[in-house]
């Protein structure tokens, strides 16, 4: 186990260094510049902008220092937000990105899960017509919408909510919401799919001629045999909830991950942007690594060898 | 010898698309206590929707028992409520089945699969439930099963799952075990070993046993009675010895033509032309006559009824009639009748 762990986190590193040089030369490639209302600037004044970020320096020497950096844990500093590090940037507002993603996550699996299950037991009931219909709706709208829908009717008309900012937790209320969404959405397509496989499955009438209840079978010998191809889909989804979903930050103007990447973007904000990327992109293979361990806790089929 | 279980006139029907298929259409027979009755035919012929029925496993609302009765020591398993025959599963009756590979949860340690019943139904708390299925286990010949406990099936073999899946059977020493075709998807050897344990377990516990197969070499091993099923119905019924020794209906005589022998090498199996009647709409008279070649006039007109060849043997062909001709089995059939005579039945090594 601590081999294999070992092994998975050596790959890990060396995906995030390609990451971060891809990130690096794409950055160079971009077009336009840090620098804004370029044309007002003289030549010297670029020049000691640039001096003083060390972009006058040549592509392989950026490289190298910003390598080093990333060595010792140092991002590089922000060109927007004059000498504030990049990792101060996100560690402050990591914050408000990761609870409204965890909070999605949990309330939209949660409910997914449930909605699948009630579905396929009342399988071509109005029940699992309207779950259908919910998931149905819950992929194919985007979640902006359904954020200016919650806005409108619980924060303007019925005034039961904030409309935006942050703050209190009555102000993660309505984003959250739009943000579980489409987790509950794929949560319940996927449950009510792979139950309704698993309760035709031989074992289940195993179950059945042992006198298990009902209640026994459906969540003792199906849910769980059901759930590990929703691992699959709910983990990455997780990293995208977590690291913040840049339109729904952006409608309730919540200061976070997302919302910021979407600024440094605009600005060129190099140092920022890649460092963001490179959350992003660490977030995800700590997650993946994550759904591979708990493969293992529910499928002894996939557990790996010498890992008792 | 008591009446265990007493099947009367019990019709079985699927509901499909194309219209209600009438999958058993009317069986009776009668399960004495530590007997083996083994249920023989082709597949479609509803052997296994009988047992299913038993069972009150039939996929409802579709599959439904539309008439008769099954008592369980004078108690009628049709009329039971779902609830009520969650007690009875497991407990009074329960059932192996044909995959080892599929019928255990992939997810579940092999112990909690056994203990589950036991917990059950013998209001055992998890020590005790955890120290019988120890004993099970050992019982159907699993070695080091305090390790095995605590493994996976798929850290089994085909035959051990075999075993474990008995084991979970019996562990509420039900009256009935109903095992539909166990050793069909396991290898020779092992088909031979599983049989063996379920002989040795049903001397050590009674159980009577319902033996579904289409195996008559099977049959010859383990079985006291067998009833041979036809489209949905009973064609014949009878000891051991009256099935191979001294079969009536022509349907069996095809099954036992059928059969290959090691020196039936120079000669032709025999087998039964055309395929079973489709059961949505049965034909009208005996079922079997559109591939009987003894099939008399009256057999498209009019259904047969059970004639009676000794107390323990009955038959449903007009063959047996008085009036109708003499008629001997094909060589084919009586030459494998002699083998039979040689090597021995169950009921025939016994003598």
């Amino acid at each position: 186990m601590t081999r294999y762990l070992l092994r998975r986190v050596w790959y890990m590193l060396i995906t995030l260094f390609i990451i971060a040089t891809f990130s690096f030369f794409l950055m160079k490639i971009l077009p336009g510049s840090p620098l804004q209302a370029e044309d007002k600037l003289s030549e010297e004044q670029k020049a000691i902008i640039l001096e003083k970020y060390g972009l006058n320096e040549p592509i392989p020497v950026q490289y190298a220092k910003y390598l080093g950096g990333l060595v010792k844990g140092d991002l590089g500093v922000s060109f927007k937000f004059d000498n504030t590090p990049v990792t101060t940037i996100l560690i402050d507002r990591i914050g408000p990105s990761a609870l409204l993603g965890f909070q999605a996550l949990v309330v939209g699996s949660i409910l997914g899960i449930i909605l699948g299950l009630l579905a396929s037991i009342f399988r071509n009931s109005p029940i699992d017509f309207s779950s259908t219909i919910i998931a149905v709706i819950g992929t194919s709208i985007p979640s902006f919408v359904f954020a200016g829908l919650l806005q409108y009717v619980f924060a303007v008309k019925l005034g039961w909510f904030p409309v935006a900012l942050w703050g209190t937790s009555a102000h993660t209320i309505l984003p959250t919401i739009a943000l579980a969404i489409h987790p509950m959405a794929t949560a319940a397509r996927f449950t009510r799919t792979e139950m309704v496989e698993v309760l035709h499955s031989n074992y289940i009438i195993t179950a059945r001629a042992k006198g298990v209840s009902e209640t026994g079978i459906i969540l003792k010998h199906g849910l769980r045999n059901a759930l590990i191809p929703l691992i699959t889909v709910l983990g990455p989804m997780a990293v995208g909830l977590m690291t913040g979903s840049m339109v729904i930050e952006q409608i309730f103007a919540i200061p976070g991950i997302g919302e910021q990447f979407v600024t440094s973007v605009m600005v060129n904000d190099y140092p920022t942007i890649m460092g963001t990327t490179l959350l992003f992109a660490f977030g995800f293979i700590v997650i993946i690594l994550i759904i591979d361990l708990l493969y293992g806790l529910i499928d002894p089929r996939i557990r790996l060898a010498g890992g008792k | 010898m008591s009446k265990l279980l007493e099947v009367k006139d019990l019709k079985v029907s699927f509901n499909t698309y194309n219209g209600e298929v009438h999958a058993v259409r009317g069986v009776t027979f009668d399960l004495n206590k530590g007997e083996t009755l083994a249920i023989v035919g082709e597949s479609g012929s509803g052997k296994s929707v009988t047992s299913n029925a038993i069972m009150r496993l039939l996929p409802e609302p579709h599959g439904f028992i539309k008439e008769g009765q099954i008592l369980l020591e004078g108690v009628d398993l049709a009329k039971k409520t779902s609830k009520e025959m969650q007690k009875i599963r497991g407990k009074d009756i329960s059932m192996v089945f044909q995959d080892p590979m599929s019928s255990l949860n992939p997810t579940m340690k092999i112990g909690n699969q056994i203990m589950e019943g036991l917990i059950k139904h013998q209001n055992m708390n998890k020590q005790e439930a955890r120290k019988t299925a120890l004993e099970l286990l050992t019982l159907v010949g699993i070695p080091r099963p305090d390790v095995r406990i605590n493994q996976y099936p798929h850290q089994f073999s085909g035959g051990m799952r075999q075993r474990v899946v008995v084991a979970i059977a019996l562990a509420c020493n039900p009256k009935i075990l109903i095992a539909d075709e166990p050793t069909t998807a396991l290898d020779v050897t092992i088909q031979a070993q599983i049989l063996e344990l379920m002989k040795s377990i049903q001397q050590k516990t009674d159980s009577a046993i319902i033996f579904i197969t289409h195996d008559l070499g099977v049959v010859a091993n383990v079985a006291d009675r067998v009833a041979v099923m036809y489209a949905g119905k009973i064609v014949e019924i009878g000891t051991v010895d009256d099935i191979f020794y001294n079969p009536k209906h022509p349907y069996t005589w095809g099954l036992i033509g059928s059969m290959p022998t090691l020196d039936s090498s120079d000669e032709e199996l025999f087998a039964i032309p055309g395929s079973p009647p489709n059961m949505l709409t049965p034909p009208v008279g005996d079922a079997f006559a559109a591939r009987n070649q003894f099939a008399l006039e009256i057999d498209t007109v009019m259904e047969p009824p059970m004639f009676k060849v000794s107390d323990t043997h009955y038959a449903a062909t007009w063959l047996l009639h008085p009036d109708a001709p003499k008629i001997e089995p094909p060589d084919a059939v009586k030459h494998r009748m002699q083998g039979f005579a040689q090597t021995g039945t169950k009921g025939g090594g016994k003598q």
